[in-house]
């Protein structure tokens, strides 16, 4: 689950790490009394949405007077924002940030999140703050420093300073990147982060260190530990139907082909993307419906699937463990005779009670298209889809 | 022989009382499974498939000798059980629970290699030895005793390649789900230097996903320790990036992690690399010539 930028700011503020000063507000008139109460002559304008790249998509904007401030919120809120981060569409703008402009003369980049080579937390950090830090990371690696967090020690002082040290902070600086490096050790761990991020991390024109922006992404398996974090979640940056899958337990993404595709487990189910694409469909969605699948949480998936109005045929390829495959065919069978499914359904069962699970289908009635084996799955479905299509 | 488990292995259940873990213990002891008690804190004393209860993992240690414990239990939950084992003298944990948080699992996957347990999971299927021992979730009936050993990070993409491994008449020595978390007990490494140890295995099917730098890591012990021919399929050639935050993800994997930089580390390791799920028993036959 993704924090926005003003939310993520809050808890850099709640654990002691150095951020402007801004209010957050979902209105023109209320970002021009945030802009007022703010004080000063200059203040950055952000569009808060779940992405990054927003400087460069003209979500982000300085601006000398409130009616300025006031025509950015205009023009953003109750509108969508596109960024090289996110899809087409973008992602819906709901609350400006409103922040008091400081003079920064250097830009940092800082960073934390679970290294799965080391199995280790990893702080890395940067001289090269800035969109182009990917790049950085990938054709000149020996300019990012890294911390890696000792699990049962946790932080230490000297691996704040090397960092300090790699940077070229000077004195003042370095204790000031103590507070930063404590503080964002300690909110990872506390509040169960996966992903933390600041950058840039300025260098004011003072010489003080200053978060200037704030990405926080929380490990979706701790959210029932982390109630104060989850009551922040904004559903609107969500896809509609990725967030109604996870209602369900189902794991949901849509992507831009016409066969429509329910599978158990992850790995299948991208293998079975894979192969549909070899047989030359192509996918119109994930979906994993995980290990506990019941008859309805079958019957939503197939909800789900059939919204998306380009599903020519759907393929349902379950291999079961925990799953039962008689249950999944009871949960076809009622999705089938309940929501009258215009398309070809092609079902492969294996596994699991598998044989129980095709005999009931068999015996259904229904227009159903078995399959044994993936190849076999995969053919009839891509041969289905193309038929529908003519 | 074979890898982890065989049909000597006592193992007991953490969470034994639970749902899932009462259908899948069954199944386990059908198959021969040496299922010697179960682990429910509060219900010690009773007896459920006509298995002893303990309220403690030290109890049942005590009492059966086991040395090997499943785990079920809801996944807040699974932190405290793997440490709980671990610490009692069980050397072989494998935990099927999905879900656990990634914050947990750092902590815990230091504890059990400072002790020396090996740990298996959490996500993941579990482990099989055909026609011995099976202490996970798997369909029993999809395996045959035989040659391949199988490692995967997916549950179901496993069963498939044991199902094609079957079909093609090979059998598998031992097949080990080592779970898709971000930091699982094991490794595609620890697996691989195992089977490559175990004389019964005589190839190896290694299936990967994308994300992360497993395979590449993997790509690279190969090619120095392991001499049996490898075949390998990665999924997700086809899954999108799709939207995403920040640049931490990116800049950790230094451009690793796409199914396209897993098959060519693969390939240039000398792995016989598959593209399509269903072709991994082929290719197995035909790097072995079978």
């Amino acid at each position: 689950m993704n924090l926005h930028e003003y939310q993520a700011k809050q808890l850099f503020r709640d654990y002691k790490i150095a951020v402007s000063n801004g209010v957050a507000s979902d209105s023109p008139e209320g970002a021009k009394k945030a802009a007022l109460e703010l004080g000063g002559d200059r203040w950055v304008v952000k569009a808060q949405v779940h992405a990054g790249g927003r400087g460069k998509a003209g979500g982000v904007e300085l601006v000398d007077d409130l009616l300025a401030v006031e025509n950015f919120a205009k023009k953003w809120l109750g509108n969508n924002l596109v960024t090289f981060q996110t899809d087409e569409k973008g992602q819906p703008v709901n609350q400006i940030l409103v922040e008091s402009c400081s003079d920064i003369k250097d830009e940092l980049y800082l960073g934390a999140v679970i290294d799965r080579g080391t199995q280790r937390l990893v702080i890395m950090a940067s001289n090269e703050g800035g969109v182009n830090i990917e790049d950085v990371a990938s054709e000149t690696p020996e300019k990012i420093f890294k911390a890696a967090i000792d699990p049962i020690l946790g932080a230490q002082e000297s691996q704040a300073d090397d960092l300090a040290k790699s940077l070229g902070l000077d004195e003042k600086q370095k204790l000031q990147f103590r507070d930063i490096f404590f503080g964002m050790t300690r909110l990872f761990i506390e509040k169960d982060l996966a992903l933390l991020e600041i950058n840039p991390l300025a260098v004011t024109s003072d010489g003080d260190l200053l978060c200037v922006d704030a990405k926080i992404n929380i490990d979706a398996n701790a959210l029932y530990r982390q109630e104060s974090l989850l009551e922040m979640r904004d559903l609107s940056q969500e896809d509609e139907r990725e967030a109604r899958a996870a209602e369900w337990d189902l794991s949901y993404v849509a992507l831009d082909g016409n066969i429509g595709c329910m599978v158990n487990g992850a790995g299948l189910a991208m293998g079975t993307m894979d192969i549909i694409k070899l047989h030359g469909g192509e996918p119109a969605n994930f979906l994993d419906v995980g290990g506990t699948a019941d008859s309805k949480r079958v019957s939503e998936a197939f909800k789900i699937i059939l919204s998306d109005s380009n599903v020519k045929a759907v393929l349902i390829n379950i291999f079961g463990g925990i799953v039962r495959c008689d249950v999944i065919a009871d949960g076809i069978v009622d999705a089938l005779t309940n929501m009258g499914v215009d398309v070809p359904v092609v079902v492969r069962l294996e596994g699991n009670s598998a044989e129980l699970g095709i005999k009931k289908l068999a015996e259904c009635g229904l227009n159903i298209i078995p399959a044994v084996g993936l190849e076999q799955a995969a053919d009839l479905a891509v041969k289905a889809a193309r038929r529908e299509m003519k | 022989m074979s890898i982890l488990i065989d049909k000597e292995t006592k193992v007991i259940c953490q969470g034994f009382t639970g749902g899932q873990a009462t259908q899948h213990c069954e199944q386990c002891i059908d198959y021969g499974t040496k299922l010697v008690g179960g682990v429910t804190p509060g219900k010690g004393g009773q007896i459920h498939l006509g298995l002893p209860v303990f309220n403690s993992v030290k109890d049942a240690v005590k009492d059966t000798g086991a040395t090997a414990s499943i785990i079920f239990v809801p996944a807040r939950f699974c932190k405290q059980s793997i440490l709980e084992a671990a610490e009692s003298g069980i050397k072989l944990i494998v935990c099927i629970t999905e879900g656990v948080p990634t914050i947990d699992m750092l902590e815990v996957k230091m504890r059990c290699d400072d002790l020396g347990v090996r740990l298996i999971g959490p996500n993941c299927p579990g482990i099989i030895t055909p026609g011995e021992c099976k202490m996970g979730i798997m369909p029993a009936n999809i395996h045959l005793p035989g040659k391949v050993g199988v490692i995967s990070r997916s549950g179901t993409l496993t069963y498939e390649a044991v199902k094609q491994t079957t079909d093609f008449g090979f059998g598998q020595s031992s097949c080990v789900g080592i779970g898709g978390d971000p930091v699982p007990g094991s490794s595609f490494i620890d697996i691989l230097s195992m089977f490559q140890d175990d004389p019964a295995t005589e190839a190896i099917v290694m299936v990967g996903e994308i994300g992360g730098t497993a395979e590449e890591a993997a790509a690279e012990f190969i090619q120095t320790n392991v001499t049996k021919p490898v075949v390998s399929y990665i999924a997700g050639v086809t899954a999108p990036s799709g939207k995403r935050m920040g640049h931490a993800g990116a800049i950790i994997a230094g451009g690793k992690g796409t199914a396209e930089e897993k098959f060519k580390a693969l390939e240039s390791a000398g792995v016989y690399t598959v593209k399509s799920p269903a072709d991994i028993g082929k290719g197995v036959a035909e790097i072995t010539g079978w």
